[in-house]
Formats: C-alpha cells, structure tokens, sequence
C-alpha cells in the first residue's frame, strides 16, 4: 500500500522541481510512441494467451468427458453389435450414458465433407455411439477388452490420441503468449533505460548543479522517473485502447464450431488488459530509477 | 567547524600532489582568505571543503564527519549548511534568476512560495530585486556574482564559501560584494574567500580581521599579513 502511496504522490509530482530539469521533447515523444506500441503488442499477446488457455481447457475437459466407439460390420451384422456394444457399455463403472446416433445425427456430422444428400443407407458408414463418462472415469484398457469379445467390429476411440497433442500445442501456445509478454515488458524495460540514460546525459549540467546546492539522489531521480512513468502511463494506455479495439474488431469465429473459440477476450478477460498501463508505468518506473541512481553516483 | 588534519590531494592516478601535509581549521565565525598564484590548488582546497572532492591522505571533518565516511544524502545535507559561491556561479540557465536563487530551498523540498517575503529580502540586499525574473545569460557579472551569493545563502548556512567572487567585476562591485560578506560575517558566519586579488584583502583587513591562508609549494600556510 505504501508503494501505492508514493506512486500517487510521484505521478502528482512537485512542480518546482519539475522545472529544474528542462523537458526534453525528442525523448519524451519516443517513449509515448514506444510504450503505446509495446502496449499494443502486449494486448495482443495477452489475447493470444487467454484464448490459448481457454482451447486447452475445452480440449482437455469437455473432450476427456466424451468418447466414441466406432462399429464397423457386414451389413447385417451392424445392429446386433450395436446392441452388445450398448449392453457392455451400459455395465462399465464410470460411464454415465451411451447412446447410438441416429441416421440423422450420423447424416448431419458427415455432411460438411460429403454434402447433405449423402446415401447412408448405401455407404458402408460405421455406426457411432456417443459415451458421456461421469466424473470418475472409465478404464479403456478394460473396456476395450471386453468389447472385443462381445463385438469385434467395435473400437473404443476416447480422443486421447488427437486431444492430448491439442492440448499440448495450447498449452504451448498459452507458454508463446506468456513470454511474448515478458519479452514486450523487457524490451520496454531496456528501451526505457536507453532513453532515459539519453535524459541524464543531456542533463548532466542541471544533475551537477542540483547535487551542488544539497539535492539528494531520490529527488533528482524523481524529477526523471516521474516524467518517464507519466509518459509510460499515457503511452501504454493509448496503446491497450488501440490493442482492445483491434481485438474487438477482430471477425469472429462462431461459424467454425466449438473448438476456435477466436482471438477475442471473453467476459471478464477484458480486465487484464486494463492492467497493462499500470504495469508499462511500474516497469518505467523501475527501468528510470535504476538508471538514474546508476548515473547519479557518478557525481559527487 | 570544518577542519583539515595532515591532508593530501592530487587528481587523478599519478596526477600532480596539489596539497601535502595541510594541517588547519576554519574556526566558526572567522573570516578568511585563501590565495595563492593561479593553479594552486585554491578551488580544490574549497572543493575540499564541501565535499566535492575527498581527501586523497589525511582526515577532512566537515561538522565533525568524515565525507569519506558520509552517505551520499549526508553529504547533500552538509552542503546545505554549506553556502558556496563557485567560480563559475553554476546557474541553470533555462531558469530566471529568483527560482536559481531559490533552488536550495526547491531541491531540500522545502515549500517556496512560503519563503517568499525571505526571498524578496534577500534579492533587495544584494540589490537584484528588479532582475528577479531575468535569466541568469542576461545578467552582467556583478550581477551573476551576486546572484550566486543570494543562492549561497538562502539558506542560512552557518559557513560560506566563495571562489573568486570578484573574478571578473570591477572594482566598485567588488567592494559591494566584499561588504555583503563582512555583514554576513558580522551576522556570526564564517566566511572562506578564495581570491588572488590582494586589493580586495586590504580592503577586507579594515573592517574586520582577517586571516590569510597562502597556498605555496603544497603547504597552506596561516597568517595575518599578505
Ligand atoms: N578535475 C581536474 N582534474 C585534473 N586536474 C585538475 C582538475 N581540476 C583542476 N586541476 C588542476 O589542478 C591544479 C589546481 O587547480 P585549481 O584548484 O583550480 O587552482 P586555482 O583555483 O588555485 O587556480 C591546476 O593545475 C589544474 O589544472
Ligand atoms: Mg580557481
């Protein structure tokens, strides 16, 4: 809280003080441009990052709750194994429904490959039932077992095999999204430094003489670091706008289904960026006051 | 109380020794003279004195500490009871005259608008009431050396410090200045005058006694007469 406090009475500043340090136009606009760009970026690196997150979470739990045996038979042999497969689903600890599709359902899946006037009927289609586990699960090795005894054309398909690679690659791409914000924060970090350390050097004179007449090394920093935070702040809040209504602009991706949720920030997601001027203003902060502290000891 | 204890100085590695073996106080309340030709050492003796340079051997104590031994914000603190008039008035140009006067007050965070009635005096003593507003360019050098010794002691400093404050002022202006630091000697400070102007000593040594500091051959040596 007493951070909170002294940012507070940094960011309202000391106007006499102000004036002892003459502004300097050049590196002041470049630090609002850079900020405002790398909040930009950082928004979209934090959308990347949630929606990440949020495919990962789909593929791992939702997906993990269904599965599907597939029954491929002679034509006569179809409905005869559906029914074994049914009854050995229905004693099967951890499985909550089981439920043969319907043509019309089985219709409705294949059409967006096949077109809607598929003939079922005179394909050789395997037969779909859909499992819905209840929340302890079911041992697949088992039930693969017994499955093969009672219906050889069945196979047991849990969608581990192409989930797990899924979510491996969100989780990868949630890993992207975070260190492609902690590499944003850094090179503001450093950017920052360098326009700082400009700041000092050009105002070595003004930093002798402030040290002469008994100004301590916090109240000369804080001429300097007050001016980059303040910049920082408007820079990187321009920046998040701009970035928030970029992916709000985004099309959306309703159309293809459950699984691309989109780009976009999704109900209370929409306050993280919020957090990233205040952050872009601390990391300004920090990245001035350490350059200015550094500079200041080389004067007496 | 400053005060110097077997003191050497030289800049730099391998530089020149510019001070060996110095031994001497400023005694509160005393007026003093340093002198010495050109190059020997006075400004850095007085830089000595407040800190900006340290001693290379021996013991300085400013105020009974050690700079040597001093933080970077007690260091700040003791040039705040130290008024210094540099040689080169170290101004900031960008800023008018009252606000550089000012800027001890600013800097220590004290509030200025409430030492306004404080400031206005001031400027009147040294006479510069109607250049309060004028950038420290478009002052004459009488009026710079003035200026800087407003800002030396704004805030009432118990010693004062001047390198050369009649460096390049006439003669007149220089009596004038010779006579705000006798009156700031009477009001019980010390005072500490480096010069090379000789004229200006005789002309201190009738209102009040002053000692004379004589830099040579890397001694400091003490004493009344020139
Ligand atoms: N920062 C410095 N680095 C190296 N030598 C210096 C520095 N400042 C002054 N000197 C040298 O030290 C000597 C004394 O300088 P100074 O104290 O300014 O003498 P004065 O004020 O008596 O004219 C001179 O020879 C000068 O060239
Ligand atoms: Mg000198």
């Amino acid at each position: 809280m007493s951070a909170l406090r002294n940012l507070m009475s940094l960011l309202s500043g000391d106007a006499q003080a102000d004036r002892a340090v003459p502004p300097t136009g050049h590196t002041a606009r470049l630090t609002v441009f850079t900020s405002a760009a790398m909040a930009f970026l950082a928004v979209f690196a934090l959308a990347l990052s949630l929606a990440a997150g949020r495919l990962a979470e789909r593929w791992g739990e939702e997906l993990a709750r269904t599965s599907t045996v597939r029954i491929s038979a002679p034509a006569g042999q179809v409905a005869a194994q559906t029914e074994a497969v049914l009854r050995v689903l229905r004693t099967t600890p951890g499985i909550a429904e089981a439920r043969a599709l319907t043509e019309d359902e089985q219709r409705a899946l294949l059409s967006p490959w096949f077109g809607p006037d598929l003939p079922l009927d005179t394909l050789p289609v395997p037969q779909l039932v859909e499992i819905v586990e209840d929340g302890r699960g079911y041992d697949s090795d088992g039930l693969r077992l017994r499955l093969s005894a009672e219906a050889p054309g069945a196979v047991l398909d849990d969608h581990t095999r192409w989930r797990e690679p899924l979510v491996r690659a969100a989780d990868r791409l949630r890993l992207l999204g975070t260190v492609s914000i902690l590499l944003i924060g850094a090179a503001m970090a450093s950017m920052i430094t360098l326009a700082a350390n400009a700041a000092l050097a050009a105002n070595s004179q003004v930093i002798n003489v402030l040290r002469l007449v008994g100004a301590r090394d916090a109240y000369i920093a804080r001429a300097f670091v007050r001016r980059f935070t303040l910049r920082a702040l408007t820079g990187a809040a321009a920046g998040t706008v701009a970035g928030m209504a970029a992916v709000a602009l985004l099309p959306r991706a309703a159309e293809t289904g459950d699984f691309l949720t989109g780009l976009g920030f999704q109900g209370a997601h929409w306050l993280w960026p919020v957090l990233i001027p205040p952050l872009a203003a601390l990391v300004a902060l920090l990245a001035t006051r350490l350059a200015a502290l550094r500079m200041l000891r080389t004067f007496t | 109380m400053i005060q110097f204890e077997d003191v050497a100085y030289s800049y730099g590695y391998g530089g020149r020794e510019l001070l060996a073996g110095v031994s001497l106080s400023l005694p509160a309340g005393s007026f003093q003279f340093l002198t010495g030709p050109s190059g020997a050492g006075k400004t850095t003796f007085l830089k000595l004195c407040y800190g900006e340079l340290t001693a290379s051997a021996g013991r300085i104590s400013l105020f009974g500490q050690d700079p040597r031994e001093m933080s970077r914000d007690d260091i700040a603190n003791i040039r705040r009871r130290i008024g210094v008039v540099h040689q080169d008035c170290q101004f900031l140009d960008h800023l008018p005259l009252i606000e550089n006067v000012a800027l001890p007050l600013t800097a220590a965070g004290r509030d200025v608008a409430a030492e306004a009635e404080n400031l206005d005096e001031l400027l009147s003593w040294v006479g510069l009431s109607a250049q309060r507003a004028s950038l420290p360019p478009q002052l004459s050098g009488g009026e710079r050396q003035r200026a800087a010794l407003a800002r030396a002691v704004i805030m009432s400093p118990d010693t004062i410090l001047a390198d050369e404050p009649t460096g390049n002022i006439d003669w007149d202006m220089s009596l004038r200045l010779l006579q705000l630091l006798v009156e700031l000697n009477r009001m019980g400070k010390t005072i500490l005058i480096a010069t090379h102007d000789l004229n200006l000593i005789r002309a201190a040594k009738a209102q009040v006694a002053a000692r004379v500091l004589r830099i040579s051959n890397r001694q400091v040596q003490v004493g009344s007469d020139l």
